[in-house]
């Protein structure tokens, strides 16, 4: 029965896919006429000077903030920000404690005002009944009742998202969560990293379009972010696009396409994690030892090794080396501490 | 619709988790018990009280409509702590939890959420008044074989006043935590019944000046003048001294009543209603 179950699903997920996949070539192909024809514009907000908006006239970003700003009473938790995560894309959001981050989230879904500019769902403003139709998200701070079971957990929020996907789409979302053995155990007899794992299934109910998760690894061991990980790649490559706000830098480097560093309320810095990272030189190897080129690039390697050789140099290696995310946010945040 | 009974049904499990509904039966079931007893050793000695000579008092009239409103009052009361029980959190204090963050990121809506959590309150209060109300009638009409002249609009009437409660507390829930909400309501509550009580006063002392201030009470907080008009219909068919005596106690007199009352209730339900949604739409969670 288990296994049949798991069997449809597994072909429900492949037509699902496929169908998705169509759907985003479709729209990535009619991309770049779009751009020619001057419907869309290229904004520069971030302070590393990469790209961090992209709004095309026809097909608007999955999630788009603009100008966005918000203020409570004195404080300005937010201080004009621009992010778009477009359709099958995977964003991360780093930064400090109140750098504006759950702010930021918080606004996207709808659960708070924004004071200036302006928060976009699939071109829907953010928190209206279109914007919340598209929509999956999973609070920093999330409860379910305690006497209901995961399943019950699930279908309730089938009811609220008008999703007909059944007792199929409910065993496959706690499949996919490992979580299909606790089906009918209830919340409250729950681990804390399972209650997380069945709140990211709760939020894919519905197959939505755009995903948002608040530090959704915050409570899970290895395992568990493992299987976060796996599942977040999954539906990437179904086309759904993810903003996802974690304090875990390995994670993000892990996973994500672009990587949006917040500081007191404004991005400082935006880019692939491979942008993002900078060249620290090139170790190089030979039989009088390991000596570090500063400032050497990937470029420079040839012409290092050969000046080592004619040198009478015996070689044994040679790495560039670049510096890592973690290197890259410090440099963005200074010492604040996260 | 799906929607509204699917919230409708989550504040019910949750109710019936936290115990608010074994409670409440626990406590009606002693009242009623007690209710019983009372009324059984009223009407069994009825004919060994004895007016003063001279005063002409239908005891059997006072004893039952007597009776009833303290039903009344006691039914009131038991509604009130349920109302409050079942809607002192339904914003700020689930907010809090973590409970209504992902509710309200659904596709539902803010407003068929909260309205949903109106509802669902009000069916249980509403039924639960009558059913409470219907049996204290019941024992009365058993026991001394008395019945109000209109057994029903004073039930309706109490069950009305237990719903502006409702709105009046989920209201409160947008802006106040659970235990300030919980503590404003019984407050105003209580306000009410002291108005009430004034207005009784300020008959007896023939005092225009405390009549006023009842009054003007009544109209603030409807709920009290809805119990107060039932009050008044329980009592409507007793005359002369028998009728002043019922209108001096506790459990007489109506110094707002009619449908002006009744229609101003409905207004002001609703208008408590649209401003607990305008503020929860407002509102940062």
């Amino acid at each position: 029965m288990r296994l049949g179950l798991v069997r449809r699903a597994a072909v429900d997920r492949g037509l699902q896919v496929r169908r998705r996949r169509l759907v985003l070539g479709a729209r990535r192909l009619l991309r770049t006429p779009l751009g020619l024809l001057g419907g869309g514009t290229f904004h520069v907000a971030a302070g590393h000077g990469r790209s961090v908006v992209r709004t095309l006239g026809a097909v608007p970003s999955a999630l788009a903030v603009h100008a966005l700003e918000k203020r409570y009473g004195s404080v300005q938790a937010l201080k004009g920000v621009d992010l778009a995560v477009e359709e099958g894309e995977l964003v991360g959001l780093l930064g400090p404690n109140g750098a504006g981050k759950s702010t930021l989230v918080k606004v996207a879904v709808g659960l708070v005002r924004a004071t200036r500019g302006r928060a976009e769902v699939a071109g829907a403003r953010a928190g209206s009944r279109a914007a919340r139709a598209e929509l999956g998200y999973l609070a920093e701070l999330f409860r379910f009742p305690g006497w209901y079971t995961a399943d019950e957990v699930l279908s309730l929020n089938q009811r609220l998202t008008h999703s007909d996907g059944g007792a199929a789409e409910r065993a496959r979302l706690l499949e996919l969560v490992a979580l299909d053995d606790a089906r009918g155990r209830r919340v409250d007899g729950m681990s804390k990293g399972m209650q997380q794992r069945l709140g990211i299934a709760q939020a894919l109910v519905g197959s939505p379009r755009v995903l948002v998760l608040d530090e959704p690894t915050s409570a899970l061991d290895p395992a568990g972010r493992r299987v976060v990980r796996v599942l977040l790649e999954e539906q990437r490559d179904r086309g759904v696009s993810v903003l996802l706000n974690s304090h875990l830098l390995s994670e993000i480097e892990l996973v994500c396409d672009r990587v949006a560093i917040l500081r007191a309320g404004e991005v400082v810095a935006a880019g692939s994690p491979s942008e993002l990272s900078r060249p620290r030189g090139v170790e190089l190897e030979t039989d009088a030892g390991t000596r570090t080129i500063e400032g050497a690039t990937r470029e420079d390697t040839p012409r290092l090794v050969a000046e080592a050789v004619a040198a009478g140099r015996q070689v044994y290696g040679v790495r560039v080396l670049t510096s890592t995310l973690e290197d890259t946010y410090l440099e963005a945040v200074g010492d604040e501490v996260s | 619709m799906t929607v509204v009974l699917t919230i409708m049904g989550y504040g019910f499990r949750e109710a019936v988790r936290r115990k608010v509904f074994a409670v409440v039966v626990l406590l009606t079931a002693i009242f009623l018990g007690l209710f019983w007893l009372a009324t059984h050793y009223v009407f069994t000695r009825l004919s060994t009280i004895t007016p003063p000579a001279g005063v002409h008092v239908d005891s059997r009239v006072f004893a039952g409509a007597f009776l009833l409103g303290l039903a009344m009052f006691a039914t009131l009361f038991l509604g009130v702590v349920l109302a409050v029980f079942l809607t002192l959190g339904v914003v700020s204090g689930d907010a809090e939890r973590g409970l209504l963050q992902p509710l309200v990121v659904r596709p539902v809506g803010r407003a068929t959420l909260l309205l949903s959590r109106f509802l669902g309150a009000a069916v249980v209060c509403i039924v639960y008044v009558l059913a409470v109300y219907g049996i204290a009638v019941a024992i009365i009409d058993l026991t001394g074989h008395w019945t109000p002249p209109s057994a029903l609009a004073p039930g309706l009437e109490l069950a009305g006043g237990v719903v502006i409660v409702i709105a009046l507390s989920i209201l409160g829930s947008v802006f106040l935590s659970s235990t300030a909400n919980g503590i404003a309501v019984f407050m105003l509550f209580g306000a009410g019944l002291t108005a009430g009580l004034l207005g009784t006063i300020g008959h007896a002392l023939n005092s225009p000046t405390i009549e006023h201030a009842s009054r003007d009470a009544a109209w603030a907080l409807p709920f009290e003048a809805l119990y107060q008009d039932g009050l008044r219909i329980i009592s409507s068919n007793a005359s002369g001294l028998t009728g002043f005596l019922l209108q001096l106690g506790p459990f007489g007199g109506a110094y707002v009543h009619g449908w002006g009352i009744r229609l101003w209730s409905v207004g002001y339900l609703l208008a408590a209603l649209a401003l607990a949604v305008f503020a929860f739409q407002r509102r940062d969670l």
